[in-house]
């Protein structure tokens, strides 16, 4: 008896093993996609950037054991996975960008450029040429995510360094500074340029405001314009309790998909964008009450999400592998949030945009999920519990397109097969 | 009778010993019930927190160690500096509880020091208002 149970244990070990192979690496995704790890446990892995012979680059949030944050990974075998890891310098940070053979990275505060040769081997690792320096970095929102345009323009995410520009930052009832000081310098989008050296604010253009804290931005190649997604405001709740319960909270405000015109000002930190109402509403710290609209100069985004749930990275789909609606169409990573508790958190997931005539439609779709790894799918409560949480975004020259996760760092593979 | 002696010492000694669990009980409902409205929002419902913006209670050992002044001040007065807590750091601004009495400080202290993985000791409304005097000291000084 003892010995059928023990075979028993074997075989369903062994379906396992097998189920494991096949189950994309616990995704699920559309039909005829596929997933595996690329790599796994390689620190938390935020931006990420593909070469033409696909060697992935990945920024690290933080210097790894080995003291290196950011990671070459390279699958010599041509099996899916990486065989061959590496890496390069020390300091932590989101930001990665392949532009040609120059590979730009950036900290909390300042952006690198280093080549590459032929064999997308880094020449100079430990001595990059600074493009930028100076930047703000007050803890939060310090992220430094970076794209360019086709004119070799760097465009650079300032956070704000505060969650609604309050005179006392997170603290209830405290009032909005009127003009918010944080703009000068932070809360939007500056541009540079992507050759010259040691440039600060100075020699840079506040290409758009009102942007309370962007981690996703890519250059749309088709329609010559910047996309960003921003992280909404907190814990409306929290400082306004007679005005929002936590139902509402979870709810508002929307995460925002913007097309970007130089000048912009989406508004923060005077207005938040409602999603049921379709509304751009004053913040309660500069008077709100949940349905008092806010000036109409600020722009409209072009895709509403649920609140919260942190976009982290877009990605313009330019390859052929797909089927033909995703080309030219949006990916957007989802972090999943923590300020809809004590309600459920959400996001943890790749949404899909799809754009027609160089315009999002203003529809999205969830295009992989499960990062999170939760039994059946159920909701993540706490978010330190998801095992996996979706960052950076990049497309592999076979078309297939990769995601980071930013908590113990693996690398997902997502390919179509018919 | 010296029998019966033992017997009362014996019994008042345990009337005590429970008198003083359901005081801790009732410290840990407390502020369990603060923990829900104040804190859970950002130290999450398992108190471990959010990777890299809201610093964890769970296993912190800050929370669970000796420094009760330095918990209260926290608590009281929010957090914004940028330090290094058990090799990771965070970036989010704590909001302060000016608001908060001494007795729900020590009853909320009480309850993230025995939750979870924590097993360290609860805190006392007597130590709450020693630390106020040693934070007010610090201060003046």
């Amino acid at each position: 008896m003892k010995k059928i149970i023990y075979f028993l244990f074997l075989f369903l070990f062994c379906i396992g093993i097998f189920a494991n192979a096949q189950d994309n690496a616990g995704l699920t995704l559309p039909a005829g996609f596929k997933a595996n790890l690329f790599a796994e446990n390689i620190g938390g892995a935020r931006h990420i950037a593909i070469t033409k012979n696909g060697i992935v680059f990945a920024k690290l949030n933080r210097a790894n054991k080995q003291g290196q944050s950011i990671v070459r990974l390279e699958d010599a075998n041509k099996d899916g996975v990486a065989d061959k890891i590496t890496g390069l310098a020390n300091y932590g940070g989101t930001g990665i960008y392949l532009n040609g053979n120059s590979l730009y990275a950036s900290s909390n505060e300042a952006i690198f450029k280093y080549e590459l040769d032929n064999k997308d081997e880094v020449l100079n690792p430990l001595s990059p040429v600074t493009i930028v320096s100076g930047l703000i970095n007050r803890r939060q929102h310090e992220s430094k995510s970076i794209t360019f345009d086709k004119a070799n323009h760097i465009y650079v995410n300032i956070g704000a360094y505060s969650n609604a520009c309050q005179e006392q930052d997170r603290t209830p009832g405290s009032k909005g500074k009127i003009p918010c000081p944080i703009l000068d310098s932070a809360g939007g989008i500056w541009k540079f340029d992507g050759n010259k050296e040691n440039q600060t604010y100075g020699d840079g253009m506040r290409y758009a405001t009102g942007l309370r804290n962007v981690v996703g931005l890519d250059w749309n190649t088709q329609t010559n314009k910047l996309y960003v997604s921003q992280h909404g405001r907190d814990q409306l709740n929290t400082f306004f309790p007679s005005l929002y319960n936590d139902a509402q909270n979870a709810e508002l405000p929307a995460e925002t998909f913007y097309e970007i015109n130089e000048g912009d000002n989406a508004g923060w930190p005077y207005i938040y964008y409602d999603p049921s109402q379709h509304k751009k509403i004053v913040s309660p710290e500069y008077g709100g009450d949940g349905q008092k609209e806010g000036a109409s100069n600020f722009i409209n985004p072009a895709v509403a999400f649920p609140a919260h749930m942190a976009p982290m990275a877009v990605l313009f789909y330019t390859g052929d592998q797909f089927p033909a609606k995703y080309k030219n169409g949006a990916f957007i990573t989802f972090h999943g949030s923590w300020n809809r508790a004590p309600l459920p958190q959400e996001g943890f997931f790749v949404a899909f945009v799809p754009f027609k005539n160089g315009k999002a439609t203003g529809e999205w779709e969830i295009f992989a999920n499960g990062f999170a790894g939760t039994i059946d799918g159920a909701k993540v409560t706490s978010t330190n519990k998801a095992k996996a949480r979706p960052c950076g975004l990049a497309q592999g020259p076979d078309g297939s397109i990769y995601v980071s996760d930013d908590t113990k760092g693996a690398i997902f593979k997502i390919s179509y097969n018919k | 009778m010296v029998q019966y002696k033992w017997k009362g010492i014996f019994l008042a000694g345990m009337l005590l010993f429970g008198l003083t669990q359901s005081i801790q009980a009732q410290n840990v409902i407390n502020g369990k019930k603060i923990y829900e409205t104040r804190c859970l929002v950002c130290h999450q419902a398992d108190g471990g927190g959010v990777p890299n913006m809201n610093a964890p209670l769970d296993g912190s050992t800050n929370v669970v160690g000796n420094d009760i002044s330095r918990l209260v001040k926290i608590i009281k007065n929010g957090f914004k500096d940028k330090v290094e807590l058990d090799g990771n750091y965070y970036s989010n601004d704590m909001t302060p509880n000016p608001d908060l009495t001494d007795a729900a400080i020590a009853d909320v202290l009480s309850y993230i020091r025995t939750s979870w993985s924590n097993k360290s000791s609860i805190v006392t409304l007597a130590q709450v208002k020693n630390a106020n005097k040693g934070n007010q000291k610090k201060n003046s000084k």
